[in-house]
């Protein structure tokens, strides 16, 4: 398929381009082809997101939810909902505030959905389809998720306002205190996989749903996924928003289309941060029926292809953790901030450094049949 | 020439983020300035493949302490106009410091290390050739002690720069959390049995 498009492509290319740039051109489009068809279904994954969380939040607490926006004079329960959110957003006006960065306060949102979307060059989606595949991915991960932060900071900073400002100040807190953690929760995965690369920490995993590392890994599999909830700045880590404190903390003077940015990086934030998990932890696109069902299964004409692993299992597991993020902001109430930092420093770190001896000792033993 | 151009542009993007890191009046702009300067590096290392030290760099110093910097930065009230008024003053030693840095990289890169990569380029390598596990080989096989006594001097920082904060006697109130997860029902409700008495006359 990627040849034939390249093909295609020299041969158009080379016709306008001079032969010297030719490769380089061809490349380039043939990359941003790809980030096209990643970021395209990510974005609206964003928007039917919000709606699904309205629908889950307002099940779980006994209403309906959005019903009422549909299409061509149906309801279709409420689906054309998230379609006219957008569109009023992008309609409306963007105040800049008097006294604020105008610079900072426009290039704040930029930054805080740039490393969201970019993170997702590494991601592998099925075996060998995967846009960039780097050596050190899970570093690239690691380091793209730790610069959210700073769109956060900008934004609250560059405001001039005391509630944004706080709500600025918190989150970076938030956000610092809990990479350690996430970053120790990473490395077990890397001594665990013997890789840094995202296709062979899954490829490490294969044999059956017992040699997924949620098992071997278990304590940083709930590190992980907790801290997660805490960078992305979830309930019930939400501080850094804190409507009944600082209003809407770090984005509050945001409106129109800058304040949906936010909205939107948050969002992808939330599938990154599940996908990642799937990832490193459930298997990423193995089937769980590997090693349970006889390998003639597998050969079937559709219903092997259906068993077998690929792209749907990951985007299962993904939406599991999705619902489990929509889940934990339905039941539980917000931390207090100082509870939040107690369990970043004072618990996870310790779990996570105990576990990691554990599993470097699991691993130098190698003992099956995790590691062999 | 593809590669020249993004070495050139990236280059010039360091030097004059590097540049601004000094001469901006605005000490947030100024960490703003040094994280483009961070981000500048991390990609010409990556046109050198090293991508380990590229990746680790942007997420050590961007995505770790200039965080903190722009805390503390935005934090502070800062007075700029004392801040700027010694800059005759400091002039000399300044240029000292800087005439005795740039001589050590002339010394470094001009010298017996570099010889090898001036003669004959880098040397190229597959896609497959990992240089994360390569250079962890380095460290932990021939640079071992150097390694763990580096990690010691860090632990000694980091414990005296706990110590510091604590030295003064603590007045803030907090929280004993494994006192308050231990609370039971008895020790906060007291059920009092009482009969019923008549409405007021």
């Amino acid at each position: 398929m990627l040849e034939m498009i390249r093909q295609m492509l020299n041969a158009t290319v080379g016709q306008i381009v001079p032969a010297a740039w030719q490769a380089q051109t061809v490349e380039v489009m043939l990359i941003v082809m790809q980030i096209t068809i990643i970021l395209t279904p990510l974005m609206l994954c964003v928007a039917y997101m919000v709606y699904a969380e309205r629908k889950v939040i307002g099940s779980i607490q006994g209403r309906i939810g959005p019903n009422r926006v549909g299409a061509f004079g149906y309801r279709l329960a409420g689906l054309g909902q998230p379609i006219a959110d957008a569109l009023k957003l992008i309609l409306k006006e963007i105040i800049i505030p008097t006294g604020s960065n105008k610079f900072l306060f426009v290039i704040a949102p930029i930054l805080s959905m740039a490393p969201a979307v970019a993170a997702w060059a590494v991601i592998p989606f099925a075996a060998d389809t995967v846009l960039a595949d780097i050596n050190a991915g899970l570093l690239y991960v690691l380091a793209l998720t730790s610069l959210a932060v700073y769109g956060v900071i900008i934004a609250g900073w560059a405001s001039n306002s005391k509630y944004a400002f706080l709500g600025a100040m918190r989150s970076a807190a938030q956000i610092v205190a809990y990479e350690i953690a996430m970053g120790f929760a990473l490395v077990g995965v890397v001594v665990a996989a013997g890789s840094l690369n995202l296709g062979q920490i899954i490829n490490a995993q294969s044999g059956s749903l017992l040699h997924w590392y949620w098992l071997p890994l278990l304590p940083f599999f709930v590190v992980y996924f907790i801290s997660g909830v805490a960078e992305t700045n979830r309930a019930p880590f939400d501080v850094a928003e804190g409507e009944s404190e600082i209003v809407a903390g770090f984005h509050v003077e945001y409106s129109g289309m800058a304040f949906s940015l936010f909205f939107l990086a948050e969002y992808a934030n939330i599938i990154l941060i599940s996908v990642l998990s799937a990832v490193l932890f459930l298997g990423g696109w193995l089937s769980p029926f590997e090693g349970v069902l006889p390998k003639s299964a597998f050969t079937l004409p559709v219903i092997g292809s259906v068993l077998g692993g690929g792209i749907h299992w990951l985007l299962l597991k993904t939406s599991l953790f999705i619902f489990v993020f929509l889940w934990l902001r339905a039941t539980f109430p917000r931390y207090r901030y100082d509870q939040i930092m107690r369990l970043g420093w004072k618990v996870f770190i310790p779990i996570t450094l105990v576990w990691l001896v554990v599993i470097a000792t699991l691993a130098k033993l190698q003992i099956t049949p995790w590691f062999n | 020439m593809f590669e020249q151009i993004i070495f050139y542009s990236f280059g010039t993007m360091l030097l004059l983020s590097a540049l601004m890191v000094i001469s901006v009046r605005n000490p947030v702009y100024a960490a703003l300035f040094l994280v483009l300067a961070f981000f500048s590096t991390s990609a010409i290392w990556l046109l050198l493949r090293a991508e380990f030290l590229a990746i680790v760099l942007v997420l050590v110093y961007v995505g770790a302490v200039m965080v903190l910097f722009l805390f503390v930065v935005m934090m502070l009230d800062i007075n700029l106009a004392r801040l700027r008024a010694g800059f005759m003053r400091y002039l000399p030693a300044g240029a000292l410091v800087a005439l005795v840095l740039a001589a050590s990289m002339v010394l470094v890169v001009g010298g017996e290390g570099f010889n090898e990569i001036r003669e004959s380029g880098l040397a190229e390598r597959g896609p497959a050739y990992s240089n994360t596990a390569e250079l962890g080989e380095a460290l932990f096989t021939a640079y071992l002690y150097p390694l763990e006594i580096a990690g010691a001097i860090l632990l000694v920082a980091i414990i005296a720069a706990i110590a510091l904060t604590q030295r003064a006697k603590r007045e803030t109130k907090a929280q004993n959390p494994d006192a308050q997860v231990a609370v039971r029902r008895q020790d906060r409700v007291r059920l009092v049995k009482m009969s019923s008495e008549r409405d007021s006359e």
